[in-house]
């Protein structure tokens, strides 16, 4: 599997990020080289084996619904970048 | 002898005792700071936040009597910044503690004020990832540390702090402990609760002590373990008091050495002091044999692709919104993409773009499940094992430490030298890399000894017989 130019590009808008010229350059055969590394996993045949997304032998972790303390929202606003009232800001989305 | 310099068990005597206050350990912790930071850089912001916090008055309370606890830069602590050496999260101040950071506290713990150096989100090995610049290894200074909780391991092996917390997803607690000559322990997955841990690669973090010998290990594993409701993947399994697994003797027990980590690319020495350190453990009544990981060379290939992707997921929530770094922007996608293509560094972006392409439309099945699949097979194999061995030991890193700016344009040659270590996360099983032996150069190497998931108890065991038999981890840097 190869991985050029215009994929890592799409793939950092995915991951929205804007890489600069020479990052995407550089970025892109970085990243070839690694995939070339990790495509020896194709070679395994894997039919047989389930897929392990953790390794604990839990599944459906449920606890009561029940009222906590939580953070007040100036504890939760406190790290803001930009704050108004309790309300985080951002740009103008709708104009 | 300064009171830095000493061992956590041994300071819990004296303060007990009386024969020394936490005072004096800080002034000698902060004097030693002074005189070696500037060449070693594991703390990368000495000088501002968090005095006030010592010169509080502490007492002798609780098991860990006041004690300071060093603490790797992505673990929450409340009143300090913790900003995983990212400009991404500069100036966070978290509003919790994370649990172990409670439990210490309850424990009578302090935490020590300055936090430690660490790879940016811990993606690295060597802690030259982090936005503070590199710490450098107090063997040598010419040398990484190892990363990627390399300001951890580097404060404990020079006498900057008496213990350490770190985090380790593919080896990060493990290598850096190899690397400077110190005991570095990951728990079992599950053992040790990761809420308040800032999330590299959920299904394979965990934090864990780094320490100056065996004993400090099990008593900081017991007193940061346990069932937390806080975090789902916690395991509700009692905790064993540790310190009973110390002194043990090690007859008849069974003992792996995997023929596929004694390859090509192991470095000659480290290879001479581990087959010494094997020596070594027969020589006090274990029964060493040869055990077969097949699987193993595909570990680090799988951990790219499942630790990327979730990476990919977790650091998601950078975003400029809500804690740390905002671009300046016009727009809400430009404050996003600026945000993150200023505020990440480099390691992080490519890791982020391959866990994002191992997820992406058209490759999930290709890569990322594919991954999962070997991730079992890999677990398969060290369960096959743990049916005929108590435990496996193998060489903690194929090499010692490296020169700081060898590896740091070649991601793939610094991928490699977690290949002895990444297999343990992804099966989630335990291990711990104590000191056994020295290179010509004088650079600590490290032995690794693994064991079943919950049986921390056996690492210690033979981790404590081969240290009461050697002198490897009395061995300080001359700084």
């Amino acid at each position: 599997m190869s991985i050029d130019k215009e994929t890592v590009q799409h793939v950092a808008h995915l991951a929205r990020m804007e890489l600069e010229s020479g990052e995407l350059e550089k970025l892109s055969s970085q990243l070839q080289e690694i995939l070339v590394f990790i495509d020896k996993l194709s070679l395994l045949d894997v039919k047989e084996a389930e897929p392990a997304s953790h390794i604990l032998p839990l599944s459906n972790v449920l606890r009561e619904d029940s009222p906590k303390e939580c953070l007040t929202p100036e504890e939760a606003l406190r790290n803001a970048p930009a704050k108004d009232g309790n309300f985080f800001t951002v740009p103008k989305i709708i104009e | 002898m300064e009171a830095n310099r000493l061992t956590a068990h041994e300071l819990l005597g004296a303060l007990k005792e009386k024969r020394l206050s936490p005072k004096d350990i800080d002034e000698a912790i902060y004097a030693r700071i002074g005189k070696i930071d500037s060449k070693v850089r594991a703390y990368p912001r000495t000088g501002n936040s968090g005095k006030e916090a010592d010169e509080k008055a502490v007492g002798c309370a609780g098991p860990l009597c006041g004690l300071p606890v060093t603490v790797k830069d992505n673990i929450c602590t409340t009143g300090l910044a913790t900003e995983c050496c990212s400009r991404i999260l500069s100036g966070f101040y978290p509003p919790y503690d994370a649990t172990v950071i409670a439990k210490l506290k309850s424990a009578g713990a302090r935490i020590f004020p300055w936090k430690a150096n660490m790879d940016e989100f811990a993606f690295g090995s060597s802690t030259e990832n982090s936005c503070f610049g590199p710490t450098c290894n107090p063997w040598n200074t010419a040398f990484v540390p190892g990363g990627s909780s390399g300001g951890s391991a580097a404060a404990v092996a020079g006498d900057e702090a008496i213990w350490a917390l770190g985090s380790d997803t593919g080896g990060s607690i493990r290598q850096p402990a190899s690397f400077c000559g110190v005991v570095g322990l990951k728990p079992t997955y599950g053992r040790v609760s990761r809420f308040g841990l800032v999330a590299f690669a959920s299904s394979l973090d965990q934090i864990g002590p780094i320490t100056k010998d065996v004993e400090d290990s099990a008593i900081l594993t017991g007193a940061i373990s346990g069932y937390d409701p806080n975090d789902s993947t916690s395991v509700d399994y009692p905790v064993p008091d540790y310190t009973k697994s110390l002194g043990m003797d090690i007859k008849g027990l069974r003992i792996g050495m995997p023929k596929e980590y004694f390859v090509e690319g192991l470095d000659e020495q480290v290879k001479l002091s581990v087959k010494e350190a094997a020596g070594k453990l027969e020589s006090l009544g274990a029964c060493l044999k040869e055990v077969s990981l097949p699987h193993a060379q595909y570990a680090v290939p799988v951990y790219y692709i499942i630790a990327t992707a979730e990476a990919s997921s977790n650091l998601a929530r950078f975003d400029g919104v809500k804690y740390g770094y905002r671009a300046p922007s016009e727009s809400l996608m430009d404050m996003y993409k600026k945000t993150r293509s200023k505020g990440f560094g480099e390691e992080a972006k490519r890791r982020i773009i391959l866990g994002t392409f191992a997820l992406s439309h058209g490759y999930y099945d290709a890569y990322y499940l594919r991954a999962l699949k070997v991730r079992t097979l890999i677990k398969k194999d060290f369960d096959t094992a743990f049916g005929d061995f108590d435990c496996i030991i193998a060489p903690t890193s194929p090499t010692p430490a490296f020169r700081i700016g060898e590896k740091a344009s070649d991601p793939l040659k610094m991928y490699l030298s977690d290949i002895y270590t990444i297999s343990v996360n992804l099966a989630g099983i335990p291990a711990i890399s104590i000191p056994c032996g020295f290179t010509r150069e004088g650079l600590p190497v490290g032995l690794q000894v693994m064991a079943k998931p919950f049986n921390e108890e056996m690492i210690f065991r033979v981790a404590h017989a081969f240290e009461r038999n050697t002198e490897w981890h009395k061995a300080r840097p001359q700084l």
